[in-house]
């Protein structure tokens, strides 16, 4: 065999195969990310401090840290709990199998769809003018801004945001379905137990690492999105990444390093969210090989 | 009234029929299996007694009580599967604990209970281990201890032990047997493997077609098949066409010669039919009363059994299957041999060979 | 049994109408640029928009640009990872699973502040780097799906086995990449090209943070100046993401095929 692994000089030969990858990751993913991570740590000369994470201590910069805390908790687990029942549905509902196939490929849409267009969407559908917001006062006399709801708005950018949640969920969760065996529920059922406790005690301990996985993934996924937010609701409602954008164009602080606070914030809280899935996971998959 | 009595059972998916009018009674105690090739609807006829699935038509009734309409988790049946289906979340102890634990069983009665089990199957010490640090002999064992732990009143294997290596299968089957005549628990067992089927059961019922082609004991089962369908299915068979040209006295002219059955048949004269003899039926010699002379075309020695393969008048081939005695000559091909079987051992089937 | 279809099919419709409803509003308020009846005015302003060609062709030029350099760095280390170092093959996927936990502005922070104009490799000092950085920047937000597409065509085909055949021949590596590996995994390769184009043609936080001419910030500027063009644009971006869904399908299926015939 030619480049085996014998010799030190081709054992070098081996490792130099990945270095174009790793330089990449280094340079583009490490680097930057390390940047912000030290950033947030350093005073503007180079010394370790921590003013600025107190820097977010602001009521403003809270404010938002909640706000997007709650957005990302909420939407994430919605979108887990409404994927999982649509996929589920799908899936094992006895609806006909076309239906399946359909959902599965406009769910690879719609997690896509996300974004600027998607704003648009729903502004051209519950905006002011939009056609549901016609319709109801039209045809239903319900004039839906004084309902008290409003697009622009906390509810209004969930609303929205579960929209690519709820599909990601049913991508990510269809296959783990599958994976329920028919047997399991069958011998459940022989064992004399009733559809329920077949779900607590069996199916959803054995979905739960997927659960746990894609709720931190689609915690991460709505905590960081931008453009959403940004086209649907301008400035107006600041969750955290919107006050970091403006940070980065200097709109509105001056200071980098508290920028690089709020980025190292929104980092740490992605990041324990997948420290919480990793450690969860681990205990949950304790059965498994 | 049979504890289970299956009545005029069908079942169809869509437009094919899988089950087609099909009776058995099941006394209680009894073991019974479920033989026949793959799709002959022996799995259906279990998952509908399960309660998986519901029959197109007729009833099947439990010590007396009818089961239509009656779901699967309230009929207390206890089933193992091929594929063994343990729970991958939940350790030994908890698997077999669970038809305990969902009935709302006290915990330290299940305990026990669980414990009992896992000795039973021979597994005491093994509760705190999970299905996948298991063989699949211990899974299917583990299997069978969660399904007779809330005891219920029959027990369903669903070709348990297909998925296991020859020795395992094996020294389980016995195993099963015994557990099974200890607790004295009616069991159905649905089985393409004859030798399964043969060895443990009490009944066969074999099935083809959606059909019970016939139902008895093991050896009536192999030494009296009802149809052409069991007997070509069940062990081996030499078959020899021929017609019948005296019904009353019993004589068929086959291309070896005529054959004198010495009874009266039941089919007209001048049936074509064929003569099945298994291969332990036909001896060298002049032992039996139906003499055929023939010629070596080969042998096997097999250890405990040689196998001859010879040809009668009119290039018949028939094997014939011989216990190796020390000594004994072992025939060579090209050499004449003249063979012998016994009217009784020959069976008459309708139709030709094909 | 039946009642539990009645739930499905009755959630199943409510879910239909959630994801529906938008689409149909988006495309009814897009008809409604002429006051009183329906028209394609919408269409006809984005379309004839000088603005919209040059940043839709800018995107779509760089997606393509992110396409062939994620290929051409995913590709060879995912070979090479699993035919050689199996060993890497946890940090490579942690690596390439990291783009989906760090949110992509604090990615693109990183970017302004490490290559400014007055940074060691000043990328942002020049329109060239500026968009180098960018595609840069799009190639690592499609790492995990690029990654995961072409593992996952590798561990289809027997790597090893080709490999092994291929140097028998006296095949070397450049001839094995391109001649027995990359055909085998075209498929892979395409569907993670498709996804990568669907995640950056209409991409907007890093396009505009690093203040490039992207179709993104176009929109969202569109967003704010008109009424029923947004809605129009939206309906070409929903276009254009089904159309790549549907690409990926096709390919897809077609690859079933050609496995199947062998």
């Amino acid at each position: 065999m030619p480049l085996a692994p014998d010799r030190p000089a081709s054992r070098l030969l081996v490792w130099l195969g990945v270095v174009p990858f790793l330089a990449f990751a280094l340079l583009f993913l490490i680097l930057p990310t390390l940047q912000v991570v030290t950033g947030a740590f350093r005073t503007p000369d180079g010394a370790v401090t921590l003013q600025n994470l107190r820097g977010l201590l602001t009521p403003s910069i809270l404010h938002a840290l909640a706000l997007s805390l709650k957005l990302s908790l909420l939407t994430a687990a919605l979108g887990c709990v409404l994927g999982l029942l649509l996929a589920a549905a799908v899936t094992r509902g006895g609806l006909p199998d076309w239906l399946r196939g359909a959902t599965m490929t406009f769910s690879g849409v719609a997690s896509n769809f996300a974004g600027v267009p998607l704003a648009f969407a729903f502004i051209a559908t519950l905006g002011r003018l939009g056609l549901i917001t016609v319709i109801l006062r039209d045809w239903f006399g319900i004039n839906l801004m004084a309902t008290g709801f409003n697009l622009i708005s906390f509810p209004g950018l969930a609303l929205a945001y579960l929209y690519f949640q709820i599909p990601l969920m049913v991508l990510i969760i269809t296959p783990a379905l599958d994976g329920l065996r028919k047997e399991w529920r069958e011998a459940a059922e022989s064992l004399g137990a009733s559809g329920a406790q077949y779900w607590r005690m069996v199916a959803l301990p054995v979905l739960w690492p997927s659960l746990l996985g894609t709720f931190a993934l689609l915690f991460a996924n709505a905590f960081g999105a931008v453009a959403t937010a940004m086209a649907l609701t301008g400035s107006s409602l600041s969750i955290l990444p919107i006050i970091l954008f403006a940070q980065i164009r200097g709109d509105v602080l001056q200071d980098p390093h508290l920028g690089y606070a709020v980025a190292f914030a929104m980092i740490f809280f992605t990041g324990i969210a997948n420290l919480i899935y990793v450690t969860l996971r681990a205990r949950a998959e304790r059965w498994q090989k | 009234m049979s504890f289970i009595t299956l009545q005029n059972i069908q079942k169809s998916f869509g437009a094919t029929q899988v089950v087609r009018d099909f009776s058995l009674g099941i006394e209680k105690g009894e073991f019974i299996s479920l033989l026949g090739p793959s799709g002959c609807g022996k799995t259906t006829v279990l998952r509908m007694l399960a309660g998986f699935e519901g029959p197109t038509s007729g009833q099947i009734s439990i010590d007396g009580q009818d089961m239509t309409g009656l779901p699967a988790n309230r009929r207390r049946i206890g089933m193992v599967f091929q594929s063994y289906a343990l729970f991958p979340n939940l350790t030994v102890a908890e698997n077999v604990a669970f038809g305990l634990k969902v009935t709302g069983t006290p915990r330290s009665e299940a305990a026990k209970r669980v414990e009992e089990m896992l000795g039973m199957v021979g597994l005491g010490g093994f509760g705190a281990r999970y299905p996948f640090q298991l063989s699949g002999g211990q899974q299917q064992r583990v299997a069978l201890a969660r399904a007779i732990a809330p005891r219920p009143r029959v027990l369903l294997l669903d070709e348990p032990l297909s998925a296991l290596d020859a020795k395992i299968r094996i020294s389980l089957r016995s195993e099963i047997r015994a557990i099974q005549r200890e607790l004295g628990i009616t069991t159905l067992f649905v089985t393409h493997d004859q030798e399964e089927a043969m060895s443990m059961s009490d009944r066969v019922v074999v099935m083809y077609g959606g059909r019970a082609e016939q139902v008895g004991a093991p050896s009536e089962i192999y030494n009296r098949p009802a149809s052409r369908f069991v007997a070509e299915f069940i062990g081996s068979l030499n078959l020899l066409p021929g017609t019948i040209t005296d019904a009353a006295a019993g004589l068929v002219e086959t291309p070896a010669g005529a054959i004198a059955l010495g009874r009266t048949l039941d089919q007209p004269t001048g049936t074509p039919v064929s003569l099945a003899i298994r291969p332990e039926g036909l001896h060298m010699g002049y032992e039996g009363n139906v003499v055929l002379n023939t010629r070596v075309a080969d042998s096997e020695f097999l250890g405990s059994i040689i196998r001859l393969r010879v040809m009668t008048g009119g290039n018949m081939p028939l094997i014939i299957a011989r216990f190796n005695r020390e000594g004994q000559m072992v025939p060579q091909p090209g050499q004449d041999l003249t063979v012998s079987v016994n009217a009784s051992d020959i069976i008459v089937l309708d139709g030709r060979a094909a | 049994m039946k009642s539990g279809r009645l739930v499905s099919g009755l959630f199943f419709g409510l879910a239909c109408l959630y994801f529906l409803l938008p689409l149909v509003g988006t495309l009814e308020f897009s008809l409604r640029a002429r006051r009183g009846e329906y028209s394609l005015d919408a269409y006809r302003n984005v379309l004839g928009d000088p603005q919209f060609h040059q940043t839709i062709g800018y995107s779509f030029i760089l997606s393509m640009a992110t396409i062939v350099l994620g290929v051409l760095i995913i590709a060879p280390t995912a070979f090479w990872v699993r035919l050689k170092l199996p060993r890497l093959r946890p940090v490579v996927e942690f690596l390439t699973l990291m783009p989906l936990v760090i949110p992509p502005i604090v990615i693109v922070f990183g970017y302004i502040r490490l290559y400014n104009t007055s940074s060691w490799l000043p990328l942002l000092g020049s329109s060239a780097g500026s968009d180098f950085l960018l595609v840069c920047g799009y190639a690592t937000l499609s790492l995990p799906y690029m990654y995961r597409a072409i593992d996952t065509g590798l561990r289809a085909i027997d790597v090893s086995t080709l490999t092994e055949a291929a140097q028998s021949l006296g095949a070397g590596w450049v001839t094995i990449m391109a001649k027995v590996i990359l055909p085998n995994i075209l498929v892979a390769i395409l569907s993670g090209a498709f996804l990568t184009f669907a995640i950056v043609i209409g991409e907007y936080v890093l396009a505009a943070l690093l203040n490039r001419p992207a179709f993104g910030p176009y929109m969202v500027w569109m967003g704010g100046n008109k009424a029923y063009e947004p809605a129009a644009l939206a309906v070409v971006a929903f276009a254009i993401t089904w159309a790549s869904m549907g690409l990926i399908q096709l390919f897809s299926r077609f690859s079933k095929h050609t496995q199947a015939r062998r």
